[in-house]
This record gives structure tokens, sequence and C-alpha cells, in this order.
């Protein structure tokens, strides 16, 4: 399948001198939600301004389905929404009239139909006469929202749309940005909520000091680089590991009341059964057990340190 | 060619224009209203006329012209100003729309902002003294020209400015001096010798005296000449224009 957005050797050095981004090979699939993963200042916003026009590239290029950014941006561009980190608005227009701006500005003609349905989808409908400036943060991200989409774009570029919300509108975004998926629109998302992205994402990327370490399908990353482990709270302190069980990676606590058998994901067999079954032969008792498996904030973490 | 997306950035900065009509249509025509006042009947009436035009209509191109440059340059350097002060100027950035219809939608703008209230002050002027115009259609033709020039020359103020002081710099320490001093109120002829060469090197005498001459068919240098160095200014803008767009100068990193 032809991706919808191809990054090659994108690089971005800024007259400071400061290198933002190391030449960056990416590809979005049509239709995918791809979530852009990093800590602040890794080049994730820098990447997004160069796609979408705000930022020239020093080198490399972007073809947005298809289209060269920088040579065939009118083509690129009208195929590309943004909703930028930074809620900025106009205060003094309505929102009904910033929305219709934004469809104008990209190129479409007007269509009062889409733009209600828009409004409705983001539940602005009755706000659609009120000046921005009256509106409260979480609204005012909404507005942003209803003009990245108010030109039927195929990209949805959402920089941080959840920084700064609350939990009520996080899950509506959330919604919102899975009934877009579901209508076909490729998604690109950055975030440092780790927890949006795991809910959220098809893949994953993860950027730091401006180089891309890791793209990888969610599910497989999960289980690639996810560990399990098996906690037992013992009924009995035990002072030794019984002989027999010295084949299996166990860790004993201190006050040897609670052991715990870490295990990989990726192994078909875990071993669970047959440790428990050893553990009645040697006679130890348990009164409780719980297995944990490790987050994506675990393994973005382990990630970002590996390369510091 | 976007044509959605210059109507789209016309018809937001003349909703800029409508909300704020106090300010954008009434101050100027008061302070010309002034003008009319001090120069046309307190002082005019004690002067004689110059070039067999009497003082008080004399000065209605220059007032106009005054109005025309000031007017001109503060909307459109306002206007591409504030969107890179507020932000929102990320959206003109990633829009499918070229510079050229960038400019043509905040330039057209401002412009069209100048030319209306060109008119409005001619209507006031009416009010005040009777004059003719012997050309209109090069009435017409120097007024545009000026809107468009100074509403570039606006344009590129906007772009440079990275504050609210110096978006005023410039208009309040050149643009009004060389007014003043461009024959708003007089005719160069009454100038010393050789102020009279110094004030040669001012472009806005150039655009009074087209425009005057317009009006009343005197002018203190020839009309080709005015016209001439009037486009000199409008290519020196559009050059500069053209440069901000291509290197990105104060708007892309």
């Amino acid at each position: 399948m032809q991706p919808i957005i191809s990054i090659q050797q994108l690089s971005k050095t800024y007259a400071s001198g400061f290198q933002a981004l190391k030449p960056i090979n990416l590809e979005i699939h049509k239709g995918e939600l791809f979530a852009l993963l990093g800590p602040n200042g890794a080049g994730k916003t820098t990447l997004i301004s160069i796609i979408c026009g705000i930022v020239n590239p020093s080198a490399g290029k972007v073809l947005a389905d298809g289209h060269d950014v920088v040579r065939d941006y009118r083509a690129a561009r009208m195929k590309i929404g943004l909703v930028p980190q930074e809620l900025t608005t106009d205060s003094f227009e309505t929102v009904w009239n910033t929305v219709s701006f934004s469809r104008g500005l990209f190129g479409r003609s007007a269509n009062p139909a889409h733009i209600e349905k828009v409004l409705k989808d983001l539940s602005l409908w009755n706000k659609k006469d009120n000046k921005l400036i009256t509106l409260s943060g979480g609204m005012k991200r909404r507005v942003m929202i209803a003009k990245a989409l108010s030109h039927e774009p195929q990209i949805l570029f959402l920089d941080e749309p959840t920084a700064g919300v609350d939990v009520e509108l996080r899950r509506d975004m959330w919604k919102m940005v899975r009934g877009l998926r579901a209508s076909g629109v490729t998604i690109i998302l950055t975030t440092h909520y780790i927890d949006e992205a795991e809910e959220m994402a098809d893949r994953i990327g993860v950027i730091n000091k401006g180089e891309l370490i890791l793209v990888e399908d969610k599910a497989e990353l999960m289980n690639k680089l996810g560990r399990k482990q098996l906690t037992l709270q013992l009924q009995h302190p035990l002072h030794v590991l019984p002989a027999g069980l010295g084949g299996y990676a166990l860790e004993l606590s201190a006050d040897g009341l609670q052991l715990v058998y870490r295990f990989d994901t990726q192994h078909e067999h875990s071993g669970i059964d047959v440790l428990l079954r050893r553990l009645a032969e040697a006679g130890i008792d348990f009164k409780d057990l719980k297995t944990s498996q490790s987050s994506l904030e675990d393994i973005f973490v382990d990630l970002v340190k590996e390369r510091a | 060619m976007n044509i959605h997306g210059i109507r789209a950035i016309y018809g937001f900065e003349m909703a800029r224009t409508r909300r704020t009509l106090l300010q954008s249509i009434v101050s100027p025509v008061i302070s010309t209203s002034l003008y009319f006042v001090v120069f046309g009947a307190a002082i005019g009436s004690h002067m004689n006329g110059i070039d067999g035009v009497s003082y008080g209509a004399f000065i209605v191109p220059g007032l106009v012209m005054l109005s025309l440059l000031t007017q001109s340059i503060s909307n459109a350097s306002f206007g591409i100003y504030f969107p890179k002060f507020v932000g929102t100027v990320y959206e003109i950035l990633s829009a499918p729309v070229s510079p050229f219809e960038i400019v043509a939608g905040y330039v057209g703008a401002a412009a069209s902002k100048s030319i209306i209230l060109g008119g409005i002050i001619l209507v006031t002027a009416r009010l005040f003294v009777t004059f003719q115009i012997e050309h209109p259609l090069w009435m017409l033709a120097f007024l545009v020209l000026t809107a468009v020039t100074f509403s570039l020359f606006g344009f590129i103020i906007g772009i440079w400015a990275d504050n609210f002081e110096k978006l005023q710099l410039v208009p309040l320490l050149i643009v009004t001096p060389l007014t003043f001093l461009g024959g708003s109120f007089y005719s160069i002829h009454m100038l010393p010798p050789l102020w009279q060469k110094v004030t040669l090197f001012n472009p806005v005498v150039y655009l009074i005296s087209g425009f005057r001459w317009s009006f009343y068919g005197v002018s203190d240098v020839s009309v080709g000449v005015s016209l001439g160095m009037t486009m000199v200014f409008l290519g020196i803008c559009l050059g500069l224009v053209w440069w901000i767009f291509h290197s990105g100068y104060r708007l892309k990193a």
C-alpha cells in the first residue's frame, strides 16, 4: 500500500546551529492512527511543522499523498489539517466565522452544512455565535480542531491535543479522534501522555533528541518489549529457595514473604503452571497471587533512558 | 489560484475594519476636518492662492494623501503583525495559499480601506471648500497606486516588526515627517532653492505633486516623473515582499 505520508532523510538545523532533527525516514499508512512519543524538545513539533509548511526543512523531503510538501505545497496542504499545540485564536471572531474562514483559506468553497456538522460533532453548535474570547480553554481547543477539519482533510495532525485538558474533555477528545479515524482520516498525534498512545494508537514512533529511535506496531511493541511478572504472597516466610526451583528466575524478598517470577510475554509457554505445581510439591503455600504487565510507559522510559 | 483563500483573508480583514469602524473611519475624518478648520479656514483665509488655486482647495489633495499614506501603512502593518503576535499566523503559513495570494488578501484589504477613507475625506473636504477634479481617472489611478504601494510598505513593516514599538516607529519617525515635508500644505516652489533640491529626495513629494495635478492641472514636478517615482517605489516594495517570502524572513524558521 502506498503510504499517505512519506518522510525521506528529513533533517532540520536551526539558524542557531541547534540540530532539531537528525535525518528521519518514516512512512505513515493511510487510515492509521500514528502516535509520536517523545520528551519535551525531542523534535515532535519541528517534524510536524515541517510537514505542514510552518518550518523550512534543512534537507530531505516529505510527500503527502504523493505531493512534495515544498514543491507541490498547494496540493499537499489541501489534504492536511493541523491542530497546533498552542491555543491561538482570533479573540474577537465568532466560532462560526473563524471556522468558515479556515475553510476558505484552504481553498474550499463555502459549505455551511459541513461546518454545521463539524461544530455539532465537537459539541460547539450552541456556541457558534460566541466570540472566541468568551470560551474556556477546552472549548477553544475544540474550535481549533473544528478549524483543522473545516476543509475536510485526509490527514490530521494533532500536536498534543490533550495538554492541559481535563479528564472529561480528554475522554471526549479520544472519542472524537476514534470517530475521525473510523471515517478514514489518517491521524498523527503527538503526546507525552503515554496512556493516550497506548489507548489510541495503531503504531507508535518514539523520537528523542531529534532522532526517531523506534517505529513499531503498538501491539508488537508491547509484546516485544513488554514484560510480565507473577508475584506470590507466601503464607510462611521462606529463607532459602528450594533446590528444585533453581531453574526459574525467581526473586525472594528480604522478609521472605514475597516471591517474584519474571517471564517474557513472547514465550509461548510462560511456565507458570509448572512453577505453581513445583511450589506445591515443595510444600510452599501462598495466600495471594497477581500478575502484571509492563505498560508502554515503562517501555518508553527504558528506551529514552537507554539513549540518554 | 486559490481565490477562496484570497477572499477569506480579504473578508477577515474587512470584517476587522467593520468591527473597529469608529477607529478606522471616524477618527481620520475628524482629524482631517481639524486640518481644514486650522489650515484651511483659520490660516488659509490670510494666504494668497497658490498657482491660482485657493489655499483651502490647494491642501485638499495633500490632506487626502496624508491620510492615505498613514492609513495604508497602519492598516497593512497591523493586519499581518497581529496574527504573528497572537500566533494565528500558523494557519496562514500552513494553508495552500501562495505568497501572492496572502499579499493580495492583506494588502488588498488595507488598500481598499484607505481608498474608501480617501473618498470619505474628499467628501468631508467638499463641506469646507469647493474644488474641482480635472483628471478624475488620473486622480483615481494615483489614489489606487499610492494605497497599494503604501499598503505593501506597511505589510513589510508588519513583518519586520517584532514588537509594538517597532510597529509605530517607521510611521512615526519617517512617514509622518516625510509627508508633512512633502508639500501637503505648501508648494515646494515656496522653499529656498537649496531645500527645493533636498526635498526632491522625498518620495512623498512626487505622490502629492502628481495627485494635486490630477485635481488642478498644476504640479511641482512633472506628472510623468511623479508616476515614474511611484512605480519605482512600488517596485521596491514588491521586491522586498518577494524576498520576505522567498527567505521566510521573520515568518518561518
